[in-house]
């Protein structure tokens, strides 16, 4: 209880009202804590205006056939479930989802997440100029903007570009990476740019689990890859769980990266659900039907958010 | 660890490791590598090639003020304002969570972190319409406060944490001088926690300053667009045969968040002085 300071103007009540609650009564106690949120207040408002509300529009929206222009735009039509029907019987639908699922499995859960481990642990023993090396290098790709990140892998991988010129350096084949390989190469370019985080994230927690505990486990004779996996990896579980949910929905949200390296194409052999949206909303103009999707991908997120909160269990360390 | 560094066992593992750490860091640098030895080369193609002569030639053709200044003030703009409201509207709210142990603590966190979980990309849709229904399509500053709002969740959460780690023992003094919540927050937490809000304040910045999808849906007009949208309709359309003024420009835009990042990270370095606060 020493965590909970004085209230403000506490000549007003004892201070035993902090300790005993239902013996002070509700009121003064349902006051004090309305007086102590209203610090909360410009980040509910905006909370409420700006995230809530577009849940619920998107909800409401994909009744609607709502759509860029004509008289749809103005004044769009309740259509009841029109736009879902449309989903489930849209082949592009299940093909969306399926890239999505590829996508976020392949570039987050894996890519990032193992390789960022693996940095943080391997830079954690490696003489300082090479931790530097790694970190400069890699922190930088994740620190460029986006789009910048983008055209660097649309180079890259491009059918002129650094890849296919190594390629033939060494005689192999070159390989137009965006048009034959567009998920292996937008995948590649997810990893190169968001490994930095699993990895910092990594850095940190390793930095707080206590030296006297893995030098225990070395005296108790427990080698490299055991440490790693019975005392290593159970201290920083709570790392481990933050990062790949917050990996995986950032992962879930790439658009930028996708819509410049391949729009989504060829034959939208790489067209992931954001990029689905956008097309049917901006491309088609069927504002309602993007709507719709929007509203499937959010209740993807929401499924994640909900997973992984039971995982991390907020306020039981508080 | 620190037992066993001499051993030469040790020593051959971590050659191994070393090697292992440059080889990925060589992969991650090529397309580095290419954004900025393309910006010096007039010929610059999409692979990675040394310059037949280095030459600034790309920096002064994109150096116009339509072309780079603008937009880089339209991003500043923005980016700026997001990440001020956001560090604000989060260190005010995460006091409460932090130091009370209020009824709405719990639901309030969860509420956030399931707010985290939100892929913001495919509210676009839906967000782009309810911009048109309350006609603030176009308008910067309705922009900034909705990219304030979805960096919110995540910056609370942050910053919680972050004043979760300073130890209440440090307010207690200022309380039993009288100090009010709100000025403990002021003058002694807010002070201790300056790295951690460094780090808010520039992960809300980045973000923002990368951001291209949003003001790329909410923004209409050319001179209001920020760097990363004018640099993706420019080059949309040029980006084939001029990839030596898209890496020349693409540097210009990246180089403030890259001089932000290392200053707050040496920072940051510097001053994390929160347990020798207590201990001392």
């Amino acid at each position: 209880m020493t965590a909970t300071p004085t209230r403000t103007g506490g000549a007003r009540r004892p201070p035993q009202a902090a300790r005993r609650p239902a013996a002070a009564g509700r009121t003064p106690t349902a006051r004090r804590s309305l007086r102590r949120a209203v610090p909360l207040v410009p980040a509910v408002v905006l909370l409420a205006l700006f995230m809530l509300g577009p849940v619920i529009w998107s909800v409401y929206g994909s009744f609607t056939n709502a759509s860029l222009s004509g008289t749809a735009a103005s004044n769009p039509r309740f259509v009841g479930l029109d736009n879902y029907l449309a989903l489930i019987t849209d082949p592009d639908f299940p093909n969306a989802l399926w890239l999505t699922v590829v996508f976020l499995l392949l570039s987050a859960v894996i890519g990032q997440n193992f390789l960022g481990l693996g940095l943080a642990l391997l830079t954690a023993a490696a003489p300082k100029a090479v931790r530097s090396v790694v970190a400069t290098t890699v922190v930088t790709a994740w620190v460029l903007p986006e789009i910048v990140a983008a055209f660097a892998c649309y180079a890259f991988f491009s059918s002129d570009g650094t890849l296919n010129r190594m390629l033939a350096a060494v005689n192999a084949e070159p390989v137009d990476w965006l048009f034959t390989y567009p998920m292996a190469a937008v995948i590649l370019a997810n990893i190169w740019r968001g490994t930095a985080f699993s990895m910092m994230i990594y850095e940190a927690a390793l930095n707080d689990v206590a030296p006297e505990i893995t030098e225990a486990a070395v005296i108790d004779g427990a080698g490299g890859w055991k440490r790693l996996i019975y005392v290593t990896v159970p201290m920083i579980r709570n790392s481990i769980s933050t990062n790949l949910m917050l990996i995986t929905l950032q992962t879930l949200s790439v658009f930028t990266l996708i819509f410049v390296m391949t729009s989504g194409g060829p034959n939208q052999r790489s067209t992931t659900l954001p990029i689905f949206a956008y097309a049917e909303a901006f491309g088609l103009g069927k504002v309602g039907y993007g709507t719709a999707i929007a509203t499937v991908m959010l209740l993807i997120g929401a499924v994640f958010s909900i997973l992984y909160i039971r995982v991390l269990k907020p306020g039981d360390n508080s | 660890m620190t037992t066993s560094i001499a051993s030469p066992r040790r020593s051959v593992s971590r050659g191994v490791s070393s090697a292992v750490l440059l080889a990925i860091a060589a992969c991650f640098l090529l397309p580095l590598a290419w954004l900025l030895l393309a910006s010096l080369d007039t010929k610059a193609t999409a692979s990675l090639n040394l310059p037949a002569e280095f030459s600034l030639a790309n920096f002064s053709a994109v150096l116009t003020p339509e072309q780079t200044l603008w937009p880089l003030w339209n991003s500043f703009l923005l980016s700026a304002g997001c990440a001020v409201i956001t560090v604000l509207a989060a260190v005010l709210a995460a006091y409460p969570l932090s130091r009370y142990q209020a009824r709405y603590n719990k639901p309030f966190l969860y509420g956030v972190l399931f707010g985290t979980g939100l892929p913001i990309t495919a509210m676009m849709v839906p967000v782009y319409s309810m911009f048109v229904r309350l006609g603030q399509l176009d308008s910067v500053a309705t922009v900034a406060l909705f990219m304030a709002a979805t960096s919110l969740p995540m910056a609370i959460w942050m910053t919680k944490n972050f004043m979760d780690s300073v130890p209440v023992s440090l307010e207690e003094a200022a309380w039993i001088d009288g100090a009010s919540a709100m000025r403990a927050l002021r003058t002694v937490v807010v002070p201790l926690m300056r790295p951690g809000l460094a780090v808010v304040f520039i992960f809300v910045f980045i973000q923002a300053w990368g951001n291209f999808f949003i003001p790329f849906i909410l923004l209409l007009s050319n001179h209001k667009q920020p760097a990363a949208v004018t640099v993706f309709n420019f080059f949309g359309q040029y980006g084939s045969v001029a990839y030596g003024q898209l890496a020349a420009f693409s540097l210009l835009y990246s180089i403030p968040v890259i001089v932000l990042y290392i200053l707050v990270t040496k920072g940051i370095g510097g001053s994390f002085a929160t347990a020798g606060a207590i201990k001392g």
